[in-house]
């Protein structure tokens, strides 16, 4: 653990312009700038190949970046690459393990390259299989275990030296809604009581919304939002309404009431939806709807997602989206 | 069913051609044997009582030819646990209606590549100097010989493919093949070995086969219509074996 | 933690990971003695031929499983490391303050001490057969420790493959390759006994050649210096020639900073 001058922990994440150019392939990261405060955790969020491994990698030192700088716990990522490891884990992509070593030798190799002695290799491997819910499969080989099982061995493998900074690459990204909750517990319960930084990549809106107490949202190796979820909605999103007319035959003109209050979007089958404009009410779209004299069976105004920032940021929607980039890991 | 052998066989041979490293250790092992016996060992046709006529490279070149021939199943017999392991073999299962023809299929592609193989290393034999004393007659006998030994081959990996449907088929069909094959006389005629081998050789049939192709190059006849009582009933047997291999797969679900 | 410790922690690992594959492990270990087997007592005649150094094929071939056995164990090794690079294991390995040097070596102290137990069942194989060994108690510890030396080389040169590829598929795609440079060498015959002049030439210029006289001298000869010293020496450059390849390749794979 590194101690500031004053004696606090000095675990945050200062990024200045970084950028990865590989050899044969465009920029995967162009230039970003970010903050990570101590103790915060940090949601990057973007589709695949949108830059998010990439830069995960250079400031775990796996990548040297090719311009900029990032300070990871107050450690160049490019000059103090060993110092910087000791105090940082990882849970990179896919949860990265030996099918033909059990939990258990798993976590004493990991001990003894972070230089644990032979009992506290012991003990914190204990402790970690304890926590994570593993005890039980502890001298089971990996190749038996469940998706969800080996990312939980990942992460009590990040842990194993109590590292300041955690960094976790797309943690829960096909996992079951179950396992990927005990996650959710886990990573959060690491920030509030045990003050870790967490730098948490996802491609998942609902994962940065829940977890992340700040979000950066990249695409095409830039960011092109930051602050926390909230402010992220509050800023860019508008509300969607649906509506679904009590009589199909009077669509034609409940659409035309609609249209003068925000654009047509996609909506449920048998409705009709808009994004409300900027200066749109709702009360003022039912009194329209009345003026005109339709009748309307189900009507709903449904608050901004991260999905509508995104799509607002980017001009591209995130779910499902697939950057065609080549990115390291 | 012929469309489907066709559609099996033609994905299998585009991979092969296509994908070097399908193609090349069917064909590097019977090269790396040729090479390597008939380079190195030529002076063994000295040892006193070896008499062959046409010389060591042909002496080793029947060798070859049975042992690719027999082989090139095993590398099928890979594919198609490969298959069955990333679930290629369901779509394949869903989409045949005559789901014979996928096991025909996979003995046709054995055929292709094995007569792909065996033609450049029957080139490189010629190439050091190999010489044949058999005519056209005994040559066509001796690529039938090879095409049926071929087809037990590939119809036994087939079989124990398509029971395993692991990665885990390789030693179990690969082990048997190896065993008949070498514990024949590979280096020197049978009246030549002695001791245990000579026992073991003396019951293997693939000692028949093999005296039969060497027979075949020499332009004689001994033990060729012997190998053939052997292998084309095995052919039969063997046929069976893969057909209810099939029906195992097709009750497992693939 | 020196690197001794950190090479000796990752060494177990990749030995453990060795003996839970029954599957390899039966191939590397069986291979080897049934092809002793075969072709000592298939060529057994031709220890007759004028010239043949040794009375007995046997003891002439006793020593090839040594060598097999190192090239089997090493492709293995190099297998399981590109499986490390594809599942990003090796990542995580290079995210500890292990030191890259002990990253790259692990593998290989888990390969030598895997082929250092399966050399041991080689020798008892081939003395239970009848083989006689000339250069008798004091030869064995030279045998084993040249041949750990061969695995070393074969272990280089397939850990720079596998780093080149990063993949295992790239490693076996390798290995008839390294089969080539066993049977284009004296394994099977004396050099000046083989017949064809195009395979003599192969086989002189083929380093394998000297290794495995090096290794043979000490079964059928006993102590013959110029045999030895070929040999180590052949082990000496390859090793060196492959580690720093291994090396070069190592730093292009683990950009670490």
């Amino acid at each position: 653990m590194v101690e500031k001058a004053d004696g606090a922990r000095r675990n945050d994440i200062a990024v200045h312009g970084l950028a990865k150019q590989f050899r044969k392939g465009p920029r995967a990261v162009d230039g970003i700038d970010l903050y990570v405060a101590p103790g915060e955790i940090y949601g990057f969020l973007g589709p695949n190949g949108a830059g998010k491994s990439t830069t995960v990698h250079m400031l775990t030192t796996l990548l040297p970046p090719s311009a900029g700088t990032a300070r990871v716990g107050g450690h160049d990522v490019a000059r103090e690459g060993p110092r910087v490891r000791t105090i940082i884990g990882a849970a990179l992509q896919e949860a990265a393990l030996d099918p033909f070593l059990s939990g258990r030798n798993h976590l004493r190799l990991q001990g003894a390259l972070h230089r644990l002695s032979r009992s506290e290799r012991k003990r914190r491997g204990d402790e970690l299989l304890e926590r994570v819910g593993l005890t039980h499969a502890a001298d089971r080989r990996v190749q038996t275990y469940s998706g969800g099982m080996k990312r939980r061995l990942d992460l009590a493998l990040a842990l194993v030296h109590h590292p300041a900074i955690l960094f976790l690459d797309e943690p829960t990204t096909g996992l079951d809604p179950q396992s990927r909750n005990a996650l959710w517990v886990e990573v959060a319960r690491l920030a509030r009581e045990e003050g870790v930084t967490i730098f948490l990549t996802t491609q998942y809106l609902e994962e940065a919304d829940v977890l992340a107490d700040r979000v950066g949202i990249i695409d095409r190796g830039r960011i092109v939002a930051e602050g926390t979820p909230a402010e992220l909605k509050a800023e860019i999103g508008r509300p969607t309404l649906q509506v679904i007319p009590a009589d199909p035959e009077e669509r034609g003109r409940i659409a035309d009431v609609l249209d003068r209050f925000g654009e047509p979007v996609a909506g449920a089958p048998g409705s009709l939806a808009i994004r409300l404009n900027r200066d749109a009410d709702l009360t003022d779209v039912v009194r329209a709807l009345d003026t005109e004299g339709v009748r309307v069976e189900h009507l709903e105004l449904d608050a901004p997602s991260l999905d509508d920032v995104f799509l607002a940021k980017t001009g591209h929607r995130l779910e499902g989206q697939e950057a065609p980039e080549p990115v390291a890991g | 069913m012929i469309a489907v052998a066709l559609a099996v066989a033609w994905r299998l041979v585009y991979k092969a051609f296509t994908l070097p490293s399908f193609l090349l250790p069917a064909l590097l092992f019977p090269m790396i044997f040729f090479l390597g016996f008939a380079g190195a060992l030529g002076r063994v046709a000295e040892v006193p009582g070896f008499r062959y006529g046409p010389g060591y490279e042909a002496f080793q070149f029947a060798f070859v030819l049975l042992q690719s021939a027999a082989m090139a199943g095993v590398f099928t017999g890979f594919n198609i646990a490969h298959d069955f392991e990333r679930g290629f073999a369901r779509r394949l299962l869903i989409a045949a209606p005559r789901r014979s023809g996928i096991v025909a299929g996979y003995v046709l592609a054995t055929m292709a590549r094995w007569a792909v193989n065996i033609t450049i290393v029957f080139v490189v034999a010629m190439l050091v100097g190999m010489s044949i004393h058999g005519g056209p007659v005994d040559m066509f006998g001796l690529l039938v010989l090879g095409f049926t030994l071929n087809v037990v081959g590939a119809l036994w990996a087939a079989g124990v493919a398509m029971r395993l449907r692991s990665a885990q088929a390789g030693p179990v069909m690969q082990l048997p093949i190896f065993l008949l094959i070498f514990l024949a006389p590979v280096f020197v005629p049978l009246d030549l070995l002695q001791g245990w081998i000579h026992a073991v050789a003396t019951v293997n049939p693939f000692t028949h086969l093999l005296a039969a192709a060497r027979s075949l190059l020499a332009g004689g006849t001994s033990d060729v219509a012997l190998a053939f009582a052997i292998v084309v009933p095995l052919a039969l047997v063997f046929a069976v074996w893969a057909l209810t291999g099939l029906r195992r797969a097709e009750a497992a679900g693939g | 933690m020196s690197v001794a410790a950190q090479i000796g922690h990752l060494g177990s690992r990749a030995f453990l990971r060795s003996l839970r594959q029954p599957g390899a492990l039966f191939f590397s270990l069986g291979f080897p003695l049934v092809f002793l087997a075969v072709v000592a007592s298939g060529l057994d005649r031709a220890s007759d031929l004028p010239g043949f150094p040794d009375d007995s094929f046997l003891d002439f071939m006793m020593v090839v499983p040594f060598v097999h056995g190192s090239l089997f164990t090493a492709i293995n090794s190099a297998v399981e490391l590109g499986r490390d690079i594809e599942t990003g294991f090796l990542n995580r390995l290079a995210l500890t303050p292990a030191r890259g040097i002990a990253l790259m070596l692990g593998n290989l102290a888990g390969a030598v001490a895997l082929a250092l137990v399966q050399f041991s069942i080689y020798f008892a194989g081939a003395a239970v057969a009848g083989a006689e060994f000339e250069a008798g108690l004091l030869g064995v510890p030279v045998l084993f420790a040249l041949a750990a030396m061969i695995a070393v080389a074969f272990g280089a040169v397939g850990m720079a493959i596998a780093l080149r590829t990063g993949s295992s598929d790239g490693v076996q795609g390798m290995f008839p390759l390294f089969f080539v440079t066993l049977f284009l060498s004296s394994m099977n015959m004396p050099r000046d006994l083989v017949e064809a002049d195009w395979f003599r030439w192969v086989a002189t210029v083929n380093p394998v050649s000297y290794l495995i006289e090096g290794l043979r001298s000490l079964a059928i000869s006993g102590w013959d210096p110029q045999a030895l010293a070929l040999g180590f020496g052949f082990a000496v450059t390859v090793i060196a020639a492959s580690v720093t390849v291994a090396t070069l390749a190592f730093r292009d794979r683990l950009t670490r900073t």
